[in-house]
């Protein structure tokens, strides 16, 4: 097994980056993300991996540096919270009309604008739906616990890769500044030239050889109809996403009633949450999506044929809702109970919230 | 002598670059690009790195110089390309990287980009092309146009009250104590074409050196847009802005002095 250390999960992005033979990180600080490229500094990976730590002028070009080193086949990160997510749209819309697999860690704060540096889950909308121009998804992966931090690195690196496809970690101030203890990944050593000549030679401008064409990294495609095709090659890939890569949590929902479906921070007070409720006599359930995009429509679906109603609780005024109600198909009520601002809410506020909004009502 | 002895291989003293594909370039004729893109492939091929070069394209009129020059290319956003070379030459640092860019692109939504890379002396070139002009878009004011240069965005000429001031990014650049070699040339003469080749060669080379970041202006033509024939968009060029932007090398090597650098000891 693997080192186990107390640690914030901020700092585990960075570790777990080093351990899984990350080629970069580019970022640009913003609270409450900072302790990522802060930890890197500390660590200096350039002696001990190779890995290279920059820090960029500003989010924009953080997230095109991030292009330019995956176009070349090098597994590359950066991270930010909200405002800067906001800036490396251009970017990550590029990054994903050319097919570059990387990885992008969002610790949310709540908005809009600049809003508050306290946690939120406001940001499901631009993560799950686009954020860019075009049309294109997202891998999402929603960690909520200083482990799943650490784990989600390499699984979110696995998928990218898997489907030439950019994919994020969508956490949130509390996780990122959270401690909690956490078991290591052994390293992984980065790969070498020929190595990803091997694996990647196909599409990565690593170089122009003399036994194959030129690699060209582009997004533009001027004639309709070869981009139409090309938009249909996107569309596929995340259908088969859908199909395969769905990820999900089911806590004691074999005999509920009614059922929370919650990600990340607030499926943490959930779980609390449903304690709570069946203290009470309540048979409550959590539903806890880990995978955003592809987002868990079928458990959703199965459990609205035998439950009396879906309360979905975010930090936010109602984003996941939406995902919730095209599943369950208007089988059963689905009502929200969100806190905004960066409040995190209460166990006993989301007992309160199901037995007046779906029990009560 | 008979049209055929002259129009003869074996009179042939310039051919088209080996590096050259045989796409054919988009370019109007008469444009300074695809000058600047035969003088690029001829020195990656006197250097011998076409394996080893990656060229990092721009949004502009030169967005598919990826089509011409046969190496590996990655296309950035618009004004970016700074920042997508960072990231290739800081993971990759036996390669050789080179951005190409248009004034709008470099001097305008790209400021950012080009003077922090700059500044930190990310090994790699950067050929810049100012034809004062956003070609793409169809000729409307970029950040280096002429007071009262007549574009689709300054129909009655550039005002500086109300458009600003031209910008010499270029002197700008120079300042920079990550860059080596700044140099602006011009493509309008056999003899100017001759010394722009030297100078890229010279940039490349410097990154190659790892000297930090090399930068070439090439003060263009968009016969295009200006509307005016190749021939009279020559003389306009070097009538009207060679006086504001005059061909020469801002600086070589390290001219920058360093005892203002000297770091905090800790
Ligand atoms: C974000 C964004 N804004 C605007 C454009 C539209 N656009 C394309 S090229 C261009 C200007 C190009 O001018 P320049 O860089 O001078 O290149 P030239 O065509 O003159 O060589 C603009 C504004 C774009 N593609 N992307
Ligand atoms: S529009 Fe101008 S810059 Fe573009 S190809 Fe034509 S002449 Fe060249
Ligand atoms: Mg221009």
């Amino acid at each position: 097994m693997g080192e186990l250390r107390l640690m914030k999960g901020n700092e585990v992005i960075a570790e777990a980056a080093i351990r899984c033979g990350c080629d970069g990180y580019f970022g640009y600080p913003i609270t409450p993300q900072s302790e990522v490229m802060e930890t890197l500094m500390d660590r200096e990976p350039w002696n001990e991996t190779g890995m290279v730590v920059l820090q960029a002028e500003s989010e924009i070009a953080s997230i095109h540096m991030v292009y330019g080193a995956a176009a070349s086949g090098k597994k590359v990160l950066t991270s930010s919270s909200s405002p800067g997510i906001s800036l490396m749209a251009e970017g990550i819309s590029y990054l994903a009309g050319s097919e570059l697999p990387c990885l992008i860690v969002n610790v949310q704060r709540g908005g809009p604008g600049l809003g508050t540096i306290q946690p939120s889950q406001a940001d499901y909308f631009q993560s799950t739906k686009g954020g860019g121009h075009g049309d294109y998804r997202l891998i999402v992966l929603a960690p909520s616990s200083v482990q799943e931090m650490n784990d989600f690195v390499e699984l979110g690196f696995k998928l990218a890769f898997k489907y030439r496809n950019p994919a994020m970690i969508l956490s949130d101030g509390a996780i990122g500044q959270m401690m909690e203890k956490v078991v290591l990944a052994d390293f992984i050593p980065r790969l070498t030239a020929e190595e990803i000549d091997q694996k990647y030679g196909s599409w990565a401008t690593n170089g122009r050889k003399p036994n194959r064409k030129p690699n060209i990294i582009t997004s533009l495609e001027m004639d309709s109809a070869r981009m139409e095709a090309n938009n249909i090659r996107f569309q596929e890939k995340y259908a088969k996403m859908e199909a395969e890569e769905v990820l999900f949590e089911e806590i004691q929902c074999e005999d509920a009633e009614y059922i929370l479906v919650a990600f990340g921070s607030s499926s943490r007070i959930c779980q609390k949450s449903v304690d709570i409720a069946r203290e009470k006599g309540i048979k409550l359930g959590l539903l806890r999506p880990i995978t955003l995009f592809p987002f868990p429509k079928k458990p959703i679906a199965a459990l609205a044929k035998r439950v009396k109603g879906f309360l979905v609780v975010e930090m936010n005024a109602g984003q996941m809702i939406e995902d919730v109600q095209l599943a369950v198909r208007c089988d059963v009520p689905v009502v929200h109970f969100g806190r905004m601002g960066g409040i995190i809410p209460s166990p006993s506020e989301v007992v309160e919230a199901l037995e007046q909004k779906l029990i009560g009502g | 002598m008979e049209l055929a002895d002259i129009i003869n291989p074996k009179n042939l003293v310039y051919e088209k670059p080996k590096l050259i594909t045989s796409t054919t370039m988009h370019y109007c004729p008469g444009c300074s690009h695809g000058v600047v893109h035969n003088l690029v492939a001829e020195v990656i091929e006197d250097l011998g790195i076409q394996e080893k070069t990656i060229g990092v394209s721009p949004v502009g009129c030169a967005v598919f110089a990826y089509n011409y020059i046969d190496i590996d290319w990655q296309e950035a956003a618009h004004g970016r390309a700074p920042a997508v070379a960072t990231g290739i030459a800081r993971t990759n640092p036996d390669k050789v990287v080179f951005t190409y860019q248009g004034d709008g692109d470099l001097a305008s939504i790209g400021a950012a980009e080009i003077l922090h890379a700059c500044n930190r002396g990310e090994d790699m070139v950067v050929i810049f092309v100012n034809n004062g002009i956003y070609g793409m878009t169809g000729g409307q004011m970029a950040p280096t146009t002429l007071l009262g240069q007549i574009t689709a965005t300054t129909p009655n000429g550039r005002d500086a009250g109300r458009n600003g001031y031209p910008l010499k990014i270029t002197e700008l650049i120079a300042q920079l104590p990550g860059t080596s070699y700044v140099t602006r040339q011009s493509v309008q003469t056999p003899g100017a074409i001759r010394k722009c080749k030297k100078a890229i060669a010279k940039a490349f080379q410097a990154a190659m050196d790892k000297k930090g970041t090399s930068f070439v202006e090439v003060v263009s033509t968009c016969n295009m847009n200006w509307k005016m024939t190749p021939v009279k968009a020559n003389e306009w060029m070097v009538e009207n802005m060679f006086p504001f932007y005059p061909p020469g090398d801002l600086k070589d090597g390290s001219k920058n002095d360093p005892l203002s650098y000297t770091p905090l000891k800790n």
